[in-house]
């Protein structure tokens, strides 16, 4: 039989007459909380922002012919020195074209698969950047600019111009910035390129392209599949490489698996392409936890030290309430009460302060060449850090509660009552 | 016949009753404090127990108070055997039918003095909040206290903290009051007044009191005393 209304009763009268010793509780959890909150919010942020630099220009799944050796030198088709011992020297790698065989029809292959959002063509090659006597050399990729920019968010990274004016202009290129900047060229300038192969072409400058990595932006430019293949002087069907978006990135492994094996093309998935990404991603989150564990800890025992210190004050209530009637488990639950409301009233005081101080943050102005589109600190409000706040919390309160509270539903109110 | 039915009314009576006790002290070294206790307090019986210091009378009280439950023998609580009960069960007895006064008042400091006196009842659940507070105004004014109702209980004199234990111990309308040293710690003045509302409470409302005492002027006047010397009633 527990009467919650007058434990909660006494439980309050308690917390009030207390209020400095109640309030700096409360405060020890606001302060674990609101940090954690802050903090959590702010570094899941910056990681999904580094997490979107790469990830959405990086392919799930990444398509194209390797140079390689062959796995299977001639000498191991000739039956007579099958059962010897054979040492190759000086292997050299195969010479392979490095278009992909079949490439058009191995894209609607895959656009029909049902996890598949969409698999794009790409031209790679090497190009010179010529001014005047000058040749700067550098990287041309032919692309489909919409779909680029539908899929792998190419409009993010583009400062001057759009996708839109790449994909409407017949000899048009997306410079990138570092080139730009070495050649002091403006949107609407003509360009010269030559390919590898000989010739020089003329293309017009229809935007700049910065992805923040300093080292890509000074040799990578985009222009049309088509202008490549012209300028390559290829057939239309001239594709080097495929890059595939998945729905569920998890997908990524198995798929380019079927594909090498069925097409014997090079796939590489994103999780092979991006290990040491995963790597940072974890150990950041892993510090972000523990410092906030290690907060609200600390917070757990402050509450700890005031509840037992408020036991040994209350000792002669407590005698007197099991003394009228209230059993062990009610002056327990008065005591847990105690330390629940705290944790409650501190724990929401704690998401406020936390929601309010990762707004601010969010505000603060974050400006780097590296990060073309990011204007503000990145902040991540997933009400999901509530709820962990929240919990956690409650939990340390309970916790910080309870081996008080046992303890003075341990105490025997004779012992008391006599000994004074 | 007649005689059954008086035996039976007899019986009846009984209020608490102590059968065979034997409690033992096992620190520091191993003490028989209480000897074979066997005696019944009637109802309405006004009864104070006398004895030296360590006698063990204290002892002997709040084993019968159901808080000490570490003792050899049988209690009876309105003729229910109340020994090896479970201590929930024995709060709710305490609660229900056992009021307390003890020689240092005991009240809750930072609660009013009418919170104080209607704690007991609140815990009991038995009444709506009006009644409760109802009744506790009542008892304030038996005990001619009703003035300080909304004071906090650490803001009145010793006195009048022991009319508000009294007053306390008697919300429920228990079956037995148990005092410890009651006047122990008021002058006599103080002294006189709660005997005289001890008195009152007997004579009028047929309460059954139990009182441990040093105070032979106050024993006296009680109806009946248990002597106790060594552990054993002596008369």
């Amino acid at each position: 039989m527990i009467n919650w209304k007058v434990i909660l009763n006494i439980a309050k009268t308690h917390l009030l007459t207390k209020i400095k010793q109640t309030s700096t509780a409360a405060l020890g959890v606001t302060f674990g909380i609101g940090s954690y909150i802050t903090l959590v919010c702010f570094m899941t942020g910056l990681n999904m922002m580094l997490d979107d630099l790469i990830l959405n220009q990086t392919p799930h799944v990444h398509i194209y012919n390797e140079i390689e050796p062959s796995k299977k030198q001639p000498i191991s088709l000739y039956d007579d020195v099958k059962s010897s011992f054979n040492v190759v020297h000086s292997i050299k790698p195969k010479l392979s074209q490095k278009k992909i065989h079949n490439a058009l029809p191995i894209i609607s292959y895959l656009e029909k698969d049902v996890n598949v959002r969409g698999a794009l063509p790409q031209i790679k090659t090497q190009i010179f950047y010529i001014a005047g006597s000058i040749e700067i050399g550098g990287n041309l990729t032919g692309i489909n600019p919409i779909d680029e920019a539908r899929l792998f968010n190419m409009e993010d990274y583009i400062v001057e111009g759009s996708a839109e004016a790449l994909h409407n202009s017949d000899n048009g290129i997306l410079l990138g910035i570092g080139i730009a900047k070495k050649m002091s060229l403006n949107v609407g300038d003509r360009i010269q390129i030559s390919p590898i192969n000989g010739g020089i072409f003329s293309l017009k400058i229809v935007g700049f392209y910065q992805s923040g990595i300093a080292d890509l932006d000074a040799i990578q430019s985009f222009t049309n599949i088509k202008t490549v293949q012209r300028v390559l002087g290829e057939a239309k069907n001239y594709i080097t490489d495929i890059n595939v978006k998945l729905y569920d990135i998890d997908q990524a492994i198995p798929l380019s698996k079927k594909i090498e094996q069925q097409f014997k093309l090079k796939a590489i998935d994103i999780k092979t392409a991006n290990a040491q990404f995963e790597t940072g991603t974890t150990i950041r989150n892993l510090i972000t936890y523990a410092v906030s564990v290690t907060l609200l800890i600390v917070a757990g025992f402050g509450i700890y030290n005031i509840l037992n210190m408020l036991i040994y004050e209350k000792m002669n209530d407590i005698a007197i309430l099991k003394a009228t009637g209230f059993s062990g488990k009610d002056v327990q639950l008065i005591f847990m009460s105690q330390a629940m409301i705290i944790g409650f009233v501190g724990g929401v005081l704690g998401l406020l302060i936390g929601f309010g101080l990762a707004s601010l943050i969010g505000t603060i102005p974050f400006q780097t060449e590296a990060l073309p589109t990011v204007a503000t600190y990145p902040i991540n409000m997933n009400p999901l850090f509530f709820v962990i706040g929240f919990s956690f919390a409650m939990l340390s309160t309970f916790l910080a509660g309870y081996l008080p509270s046992k303890k003075a539903k341990k105490i025997d109110p004779v012992r008391i009552i006599r000994g004074q | 016949m007649i005689q059954l039915e008086l035996l039976e009314a007899n019986k009846m009576s009984v209020v608490l009753e102590a059968k065979h006790i034997n409690k033992y002290f096992k620190k520091p070294v191993l003490f028989h404090v209480l000897k074979d206790i066997n005696f019944q307090i009637r109802q309405g019986e006004f009864t104070s127990i006398m004895g030296k210091s360590g006698c063990g009378k204290s002892t002997l009280l709040y084993i019968l108070s159901t808080m000490d439950t570490d003792y050899e023998g049988e209690l009876f609580l309105n003729q229910k055997l109340v020994t090896n009960e479970t201590r929930e069960y024995l709060s709710y007895l305490r609660n229900k039918h056992i009021g307390f006064v003890f020689q240092f008042h005991y009240l809750l400091s930072e609660f009013s003095v009418l919170e104080n006196v209607m704690l007991p009842a609140k815990k009991l659940g038995e009444k709506t909040l009006q009644e409760i507070e109802h009744d506790a105004m009542n008892k304030l004014k038996i005990l001619n206290i009703d003035h300080l109702a909304k004071k906090r209980a650490s803001r009145v004199s010793g006195g009048e903290k022991q009319r508000v234990a009294i007053a306390r111990a008697l919300i429920n309308n228990p079956s037995i009051i148990m005092g410890d040293e009651p006047t122990g710690n008021l002058d006599s003045y103080n002294s006189e007044n709660v005997f005289n509302i001890f008195k009152q409470l007997s004579e009028e409302q047929g309460l059954s009191l139990l009182v441990v005492t040093h105070d032979e002027d106050f024993a006296n006047k009680t109806d009946r005393i248990i002597q106790m010397g060594d552990g054993k009633i002596i008369s």
